[in-house]
C-alpha cells in the first residue's frame, strides 16, 4: 500500500513552497534577502522548486557591510548566474558616505546594526513590499513569536505585541502604502533539518562551512577570522586552526569551530552532536538579552 | 510511521506547570542546548531557586519575562528519533482566547493540563472547549504535580470523572489521560516509578506513537490554486501549471476534474512535485498540475474531482472568534478570505454568543467584542466552494479582514 503522509523534510518542504507561493500572488515586488548563509541559500532553493519549471520570479538582496567573506560574494555571484535572476545590492558603505548612519567605535564595533538602515533604505528605493527571509524561529526567543508573514509599519518596525493572528493556512499580507512585510517560509525548520535538506538534496554551500585551514584569533569563546578588518589586542595571537562556521555573517563577528567535518555527511552528524546554540559564536546576539529582539523591532532581519 | 511531523499546542499559564512541562520534554529530549542551559543556570541561581527553573527555557519577549506572563504564540522545536514536534505554545487566560485559537488552528494534538491539586478549572474548560471548536483531532490531558498529592490513583480517577462530566458536550474523537509530575519527570519521558498503579504510556511515547496519518481528509480532492505557472521558455512554451498545496485528498494523472466556480471538467495530464513529475499526489503536498485541455483556471479557483465537489455557498453560517479590539459591526463590509479566494462578506447577523466557560449559548447579547466566540450569519458578493469544518479544516475555514484598517479581524469556521 502507497503511504499517505508525509516525511517531516517533504512537510517542511511543501510549507515552505506554499508560503512562497504566496508571497509572489499576494505583492508586487518582493525580494529574497540574501546573506550567501546557508538559510538564505535554502530559500532561493526553495524558490526554484515552487516556480519551476518558471524562473524564480523575484530579485535576490543582499545588504553589503563591506566586511564580507571574499567566498561568500564569489558564491553569491555564482548563484546569480546560475538561476538567472536580479541582484539588488544595498551598500552600508554607501549609507556611512552619505553620512547616513556612523560607524560604530570600539574594540568590537561591528556593523552589524548599521546594516538595518542600509536594508530600509533599499526596501523604501526599490518599492519593494515584501522581504523574504530564512530567519528561522528556533534561532533566538525573539524569533519564535515571529509570524510566517510579518508586517512592519512605514518606519519599517516590528511591533511584536500587536502582530496579526495566522490561523490555518490563510496569510494576510494587505498592506497601506510605504509599509512592508517580512515574509519567513523556514520558520518551522530547525538548524538540523535544514542541514538535513542540504544533504538530502545536495545543495551546494560556502566552503567557510566545510572545515578549512584559516587564519584566526581566539577571542570571546570563539575563532575569529583574521582579516584586514581585524584589529589585534594585546595578548592576541594569530594562529592558523582547522575551522568550520555555524552561520555566517560579517567576517567582524562571526566566530569558527574547532572541525574535521569536511563532508556534508561529517558535518550533518557534528551538528547533531553539537552542545551549543549555533548563533553562540555570533557576537551581535550577545551583547545583550534582548539583544535580538531590539534589533528586530527596528527593522532587523 | 516514522520521521512525521506532529503540531501540538499547550495551552496555560505558569501556575499550573506548562512552562515546566515544556521545558521538561526540551530538556530531557536533549534539545536544549549547553549555552541556553548555563543562562537559565543563572538566572534560577539569581532568583534563588535550588534546582533549575525549567520554565525559564521557555521565556519569551521582554515584556513576558518582566511580567511572568505569555503574550503571544511561540514555537518551539523537538526531536526524537520518532517525530520531529512542534509546540505551538500559547497563553491560557481568558485575554488571549485569540492565541489560543491559532495556536490550535493547526495541531494535531492539544494537551491540556490540570493541576492535580485544584481539578478541573475554568481555564481547563476554556481550553478543552478551544480544542473542541477547532476540531484538534487528539486531546492529552495531563494531570500534574501528582508528586503534591502524594502520587495517589484516587486524586487522578476523581479528575478523570469531573473532566468527562463536561467533555461529553465536546466533539472530540480521541482523548487520553496521563498522570505527570512535570518538574520531578514522573511520566513524561519515562515511565514513573512512584505511580505504578499507572498502566498507559509515558507522554512522550504517546506523542511519538499516537496515529496521526488519518488527520488530514484524503477523501475530498480539494486544489485550491495559488497562482498560474507560464514559464514561457525553450522547452516549456505551451507549459501552464496550476500551482498550490492540495488542501485535501489524493489527487492522480487521468483523474476527470473540474475547476469551480466556473464548472470546466478536464482530465488531469501531469503532477509536478517537489522532486519532480509524480503519479500521484495527496494533502498537503506543494505541487502544480497540468490539464489535457486549455480552460480558464487562475488564483482563487479550485480544481476539484468532478464527481466529488465542494458546496458553491454565498451565505453561510459560521463560528467566529473575534481578533480584533473593534468589535463586530453587522451590516458592514468585510474582506472573507477563504483558501486562496478573497471576496468581499458582509455579517448579517450575529446568532448567539457562546459563553466559553460554561459552554451555554446567549441569543439575547449580539455583540461580539475581541475574544468572544458566536455564531453568525454571513453573505458574500460571489459563491464560495466550501466544505463544513467538520468534515474539511482547509476548505471550511475562512478569515476576514477588515480593509480600513488591513487587519485579520476574525477567523470562522463553516458550520
Amino acid at each position: 500500500m502507497a503511504k499517505y503522509y508525509l516525511d517531516y523534510l517533504d512537510e517542511l518542504e511543501s510549507e515552505a513552497i506554499y508560503i512562497l507561493r504566496e508571497v509572489w500572488a499576494q505583492f508586487q515586488n518582493p525580494v529574497i534577502l540574501f546573506s550567501g548563509g546557508k538559510d538564505s541559500i535554502l530559500v532561493a532553493h526553495l524558490a526554484k522548486k515552487a516556480f519551476y519549471p518558471s524562473k524564480i520570479p523575484f530579485a535576490l538582496m543582499h545588504v553589503d557591510t563591506g566586511h564580507n567573506f571574499p567566498e561568500t560574494i564569489q558564491f553569491r555571484d555564482d548563484l546569480i548566474e546560475e538561476f538567472g535572476v536580479r541582484l539588488i545590492v544595498g551598500s552600508v558603505q554607501e549609507s556611512i558616505d552619505e553620512g547616513r548612519v556612523k560607524e560604530e567605535k570600539g574594540k568590537n564595533a561591528t556593523r552589524n546594526a548599521l546594516q538595518i538602515t542600509t536594508l530600509l533604505d533599499a526596501i523604501e528605493t526599490n518599492k519593494i513590499d515584501c522581504a523574504i527571509g530564512g530567519g528561522r524561529r528556533d534561532e533566538e526567543k525573539a524569533r519564535a513569536k515571529e509570524r510566517f508573514f510579518s508586517h512592519r509599519d512605514e518606519f519599517g518596525q516590528w511591533n511584536p505585541k500587536n502582530q496579526r493572528p495566522e490561523l490555518w493556512n490563510l496569510f494576510n499580507g494587505k498592506h497601506f502604502e510605504g509599509e512592508h512585510f517580512r515574509a519567513f517560509p523556514i520558520s518551522n525548520w530547525t538548524e538540523m533539518d535544514v542541514w538535513n535538506y542540504i544533504k538530502r538534496e545536495k545543495i551546494a554551500i560556502p566552503s567557510l562551512y566545510i572545515a578549512h585551514e584559516r587564519e584566526v584569533v581566539w577571542r570571546s569563546n570563539s575563532w575569529i577570522p583574521n582579516s584586514e578588518f581585524l584589529k589585534l589586542e594585546e595578548n592576541e595571537v594569530v594562529e592558523t586552526k582547522k575551522i568550520r562556521f555555524r552561520t555566517l555573517g560579517d567576517i567582524t563577528i562571526t566566530g569558527g569551530i574547532e572541525s574535521d567535518a569536511d563532508t556534508l555527511e561529517k558535518i550533518v552528524e557534528e551538528v547533531s552532536a553539537m552542545r551549543q546554540t549555533e548563533r553562540g559564536n555570533r557576537s551581535d546576539d550577545k551583547r545583550s538579552e534582548t539583544a535580538m529582539e531590539d534589533r528586530k523591532k527596528q527593522g532587523y532581519f | 510511521m516514522n520521521n512525521q511531523l506532529l503540531r501540538f499546542t499547550t495551552a496555560g499559564s505558569v501556575d499550573d506547570g506548562k512552562s515546566t512541562l515544556i521545558g521538561r520534554l526540551l530538556y530531557d529530549s536533549k534539545s536544549i542546548f549547553e549555552d541556553q542551559l548555563l543562562a537559565v543556570e543563572n538566572t534560577s541561581k539569581k532568583k534563588g531557586h535550588e534546582q533549575v527553573d525549567l520554565a525559564l527555557f521557555t521565556d519569551g519577549l521582554k515584556d513576558e519575562r518582566e511580567q511572568g506572563i505569555t503574550i503571544d504564540v511561540a514555537y518551539r522545536y523537538f526531536t526524537t528519533p520518532k517525530r520531529k514536534f512542534i509546540i505551538a505554545d500559547t497563553p491560557g487566560h481568558i485575554q488571549y482566547t485569540r492565541n489560543m485559537v491559532t495556536g490550535a488552528s493547526t495541531a494535531n494534538v492539544a494537551l491540556i493540563l490540570i493541576d492535580a491539586r485544584h481539578g478541573v478549572i475554568e481555564q481547563t474548560k476554556r481550553h478543552a472547549f478551544i480544542a473542541s471548536l477547532l476540531q484538534i483531532p487528539h486531546l492529552i490531558v495531563c494531570i500534574n504535580k501528582m508528586d503534591l498529592v502524594d502520587f495517589k490513583e484516587d486524586a487522578y480517577d476523581a479528575i478523570i470523572k469531573e473532566f468527562e462530566e463536561f467533555s461529553s458536550k465536546l466533539f472530540v474523537k480521541d482523548i487520553r489521560f496521563v498522570p505527570i509530575s512535570a518538574l520531578l519527570g514522573d511520566n513524561v519521558v519515562a515511565r514513573s516509578e512512584n505511580m505504578k498503579w499507572y498502566n498507559g504510556s509515558p507522554l512522550l511515547h504517546t506523542l511519538e506513537t499516537m496515529h496521526i496519518s488519518s488527520d488530514h481528509n484524503m477523501v475530498d480532492v480539494r486544489f485550491p490554486v495559488q497562482t498560474v505557472l507560464r514559464p514561457q521558455r525553450d522547452g516549456f512554451i505551451d507549459y501552464r501549471g496550476y500551482a498550490g498545496r492540495l488542501a485535501s485528498g489524493i489527487i492522480r494523472v487521468g483523474d476527470a476534474v473540474t475547476a469551480m466556480p466556473s464548472g470546466f471538467s478536464s482530465v488531469v495530464k501531469s503532477i509536478n512535485g517537489p522532486s519532480g513529475e509524480l503519479k500521484e499526489a495527496h494533502a498537503p503536498m506543494s505541487i502544480a498540475l497540468t490539464l489535457e485541455d486549455d480552460i480558464d483556471v487562475g488564483r482563487g479557483d479550485m480544481i476539484v474531482r468532478t464527481n466529488n465537489k465542494p458546496e458553491a455557498a454565498q451565505d453561510l453560517e459560521v463560528l467566529i472568534c473575534w481578533l480584533n479590539e473593534d468589535g463586530i459591526r453587522p451590516r458592514t463590509k468585510y474582506l472573507i478570505r477563504h483558501t486562496t479566494n478573497d471576496q468581499t462578506a458582509m455579517i448579517k447577523e450575529v446568532i448567539y454568543k457562546i459563553d466559553i466557560n460554561t459552554l451555554s449559548r446567549n441569543f439575547e447579547d449580539k455583540s461580539l467584542t475581541m475574544n468572544e466566540i458566536g455564531k453568525v450569519r454571513i453573505r458574500t458578493t460571489k459563491p464560495l466552494m466550501v466544505d463544513s469544518y467538520r468534515e474539511n479544516r482547509s476548505t471550511g475555514s475562512i478569515i476576514l479582514v477588515d480593509e480600513s484598517t488591513n487587519e485579520t479581524v476574525a477567523a470562522g469556521m463553516i458550520v
